[in-house]
């Protein structure tokens, strides 16, 4: 019997690689070939690139991941993108010059960076702030430290299918971006502090504001809480993903969060205080797993310690002035520089020539949301620093991507990739 | 003096130099050849417990005659103390060192950072190469103090540069090598494989 064939030239699916149209036989005739047997696929690798411009990547990083079928059995990382030359500019610059440049390095907790290169300027030059400065600085590290944590969640949970947190996360950084831009004029680019003190005092109705955000940012939180904790998914997707051991995490340098999501109870404000951070009273957030969920678990338990940081602040802010008393770092008034002699030519020897640091060297490591923000001022007695050195949380936590997603699938990547909480300006610098 | 500094001493006698304060931190120079044992001991030794490594980096100065310095910054996590470690290399000589990630893993990046930026070799470090900068880039080491600002080549020469850019460079060797594109690549690709320029070659050659 002949093969019966039916001729298909509806659509341009049917069409062979000539453009014939496809003769499909209808099967009634001898019986088919042996279908071809699977190509063996062991040892195959595939090599596929994820980024620069990719949305879960959070940023321009490039990811080059060698698969085995959906398993990742290598990941390359390739950063420099957003490579800006900070430190390399920081040597051109005046002590309070470089503070703009410190805002876009993580330019998601812009004001908690500030904090940390002025507390370095100040420990090279021997300056001790006024306590209503001190005070100050501690409500724009709580502050950065919320709204950074805010990002994270409400991105991640986007990578990992939930879109309702990130709109109320984002709504409650949205208060607190009013906030900074009621002091500092500006939403992103903060450059909140001087050294010896803050570009300005806050404005008279910040406290009320800062007081009722307080006040109802927990509600916000429990709702975040109430969604994810134990949504079946969201547990599915974290537990178990990406854990990394206490020895791994310390053998790594990892620091924040993903340090105490891994069992290790380091928290510099607590273990190296500054700002006085040893006379609030607040937990350090420990997880115990290392694994994507304890992360965030540590995360948003500490957006509620920030949180009470934030109340203790707004009740113990003391009067007084915000700079100290130094006409040598701090400017003078305008209408002093217009008006007298003496604080005229202090004026114009700061702008001119800066603020000179004697010959020294200091570094200084904050808290940062992302991990340990390290400032390294090296002087050699000019008014710019020999060499300033960012030591950059988020790129050493994610040097251990690689360790984390190795043998887990390609989706788990996303989600490990994400609980690192990268910020690429930092990264790159 | 912070103890640790006698200790060293007495543990290493001439391999450690001077050691300092600045600005309450301490410092200690120690001699290239005893960095890695002297990061080890200070590692393992119970009293001691630095088992923490915040930073690697290095520092040049504007002053033609001082040397430049890596520096590491190390942490006891128990002890909550910290201890600068610095080593001084000629910087128009050998810039090579001992590499500490056989002890810690996060020094991977850190030392490739600073490899990028100052030319600093890491002897044993298992993948030196760019980091921030992109692999063919020839203009030099950015935060040398005789790197000027804009850097080396006029702005013409490096948007010409970049406009040439081979589109295959954005992979590395070694990921070239493992993908199936190997037997696509253009002919002094493979050549530069055949040599061993990082990576290793498929089997089937």
């Amino acid at each position: 019997m002949s093969k019966r064939t039916v001729e298909l030239d509806l659509a341009t699916p049917g069409l062979d690689a000539r453009g014939q149209p496809v003769r499909v036989p209808l099967g009634v005739g001898d019986a088919p070939d042996a279908t071809p047997p699977e190509p063996d696929l062991t040892g195959e690798h595939m090599l596929i690139n994820l980024g620069p411009q990719h949305p879960a990547t959070h940023g321009v990083l490039r990811l080059v991941v060698e698969l085995d079928g959906e398993t990742v059995v290598r990941v390359i990382p390739h950063l420099g993108y957003l490579h800006s030359g900070f430190e390399k500019l920081g040597e051109y610059r005046h002590y309070n010059q470089i503070i703009p440049l410190t805002d876009r390095t993580d330019y998601l907790s812009p004001m908690a960076n500030n904090v940390g290169f002025a507390l370095a300027a100040e420990k090279l030059m021997g300056i001790e702030i006024t306590p209503r400065c001190t005070v100050l600085r501690v409500m724009a590290c709580e502050m950065s430290r919320i709204i950074s944590h805010m990002v994270w969640l409400g991105t991640t949970s986007i990578d990992l299918g939930a879109f309702t947190p990130f709109l109320w996360a984002f709504q409650e950084r949205e208060r607190i971006y009013n906030l900074q831009e009621m002091w500092t004029g500006a939403r992103l680019t903060t450059s909140v502090t001087r050294v010896g003190g803050m570009m300005a005092d806050i404005p008279d109705d910040f406290v009320a504001g800062l007081r009722e955000f307080t006040q109802t940012f927990p509600r916000t939180l429990s709702e975040i809480d109430r969604v994810l904790t134990r949504n079946g998914v969201w547990v599915g997707r974290t537990q178990g993903v990406g854990a990394l051991t206490a020895a791994e995490a310390i053998n790594h340098s990892l620091s924040g969060p993903m340090l105490r999501a891994s069992g290790v109870p380091y928290d510099v404000r607590r273990d190296q205080p500054y700002l006085d951070y040893e006379t609030y009273d607040f937990d350090v957030v420990v997880g115990e797993h290392g694994d994507v969920y304890d992360r965030y678990l540590v995360r948003l338990e500490e957006c509620s310690q920030s949180n009470r940081i934030l109340q203790q602040a707004l009740v113990r802010l003391p009067d007084g002035p915000v700079n100290v008393a130094d006409p040598r770092v701090i400017l003078p008034p305008k209408s002093r520089a217009m008006n007298d002699m003496e604080a005229m030519i202090y004026h114009f020897k700061q702008v001119m020539e800066g603020v000179k640091a004697p010959v020294g060297e200091a570094y200084v490591g904050i808290e940062n949301p992302k991990g340990e923000l390290g400032n390294y001022l090296v002087s050699d007695g000019s008014a710019k620093p020999v060499r300033w050195r960012i030591r950059p949380p988020s790129f050493i936590n994610l040097s251990a991507l690689s360790k984390m997603a190795e043998g887990h699938l390609l989706s788990d990547l996303i989600a490990i990739n994400a609980s690192v909480d990268i910020v690429m300006g930092e990264v790159d610098r | 003096m912070n103890p640790t500094v006698d200790a060293l001493r007495a543990t290493f006698g001439n391999a450690i130099g001077r050691g300092l304060e600045s600005c309450g931190d301490t410092i200690v120079y120690v001699a290239r050849e005893a960095l890695l044992d002297a990061m080890t001991w200070l590692r393992d030794t119970p009293e001691q417990g630095y088992d923490y490594l915040v930073d690697v980096t290095a520092v040049e100065y504007r002053d033609r005659e001082r040397l430049l310095e890596v520096v590491y910054q190390l942490r006891s996590l128990a002890r909550r103390a910290d201890l600068r470690i610095k080593v001084e290399l000629d910087p128009h000589g050998d810039l090579t060192v001992d590499s500490v990630v056989p002890l810690w893993r996060g020094a991977d990046w850190l030392e490739r950072e600073t490899y990028d930026m100052f030319g600093v070799t890491f002897r044993g470090h298992p993948d030196l190469r760019r980091i921030l900068m992109w692999e063919t880039y020839a203009e030099g080491y950015p935060l040398r103090k005789d790197f000027p600002l804009r850097g080396r080549f006029s702005r013409a020469e490096q948007v010409r540069q970049a406009l040439g850019a081979n589109p295959e460079a954005h992979y590395s060797m070694e990921e070239l090598s493992i993908a199936e594109a190997y037997d696509e690549l253009p002919a002094d690709m493979k050549e530069r494989l055949r040599h061993g320029e990082r990576g290793k070659l498929p089997d089937t050659e």
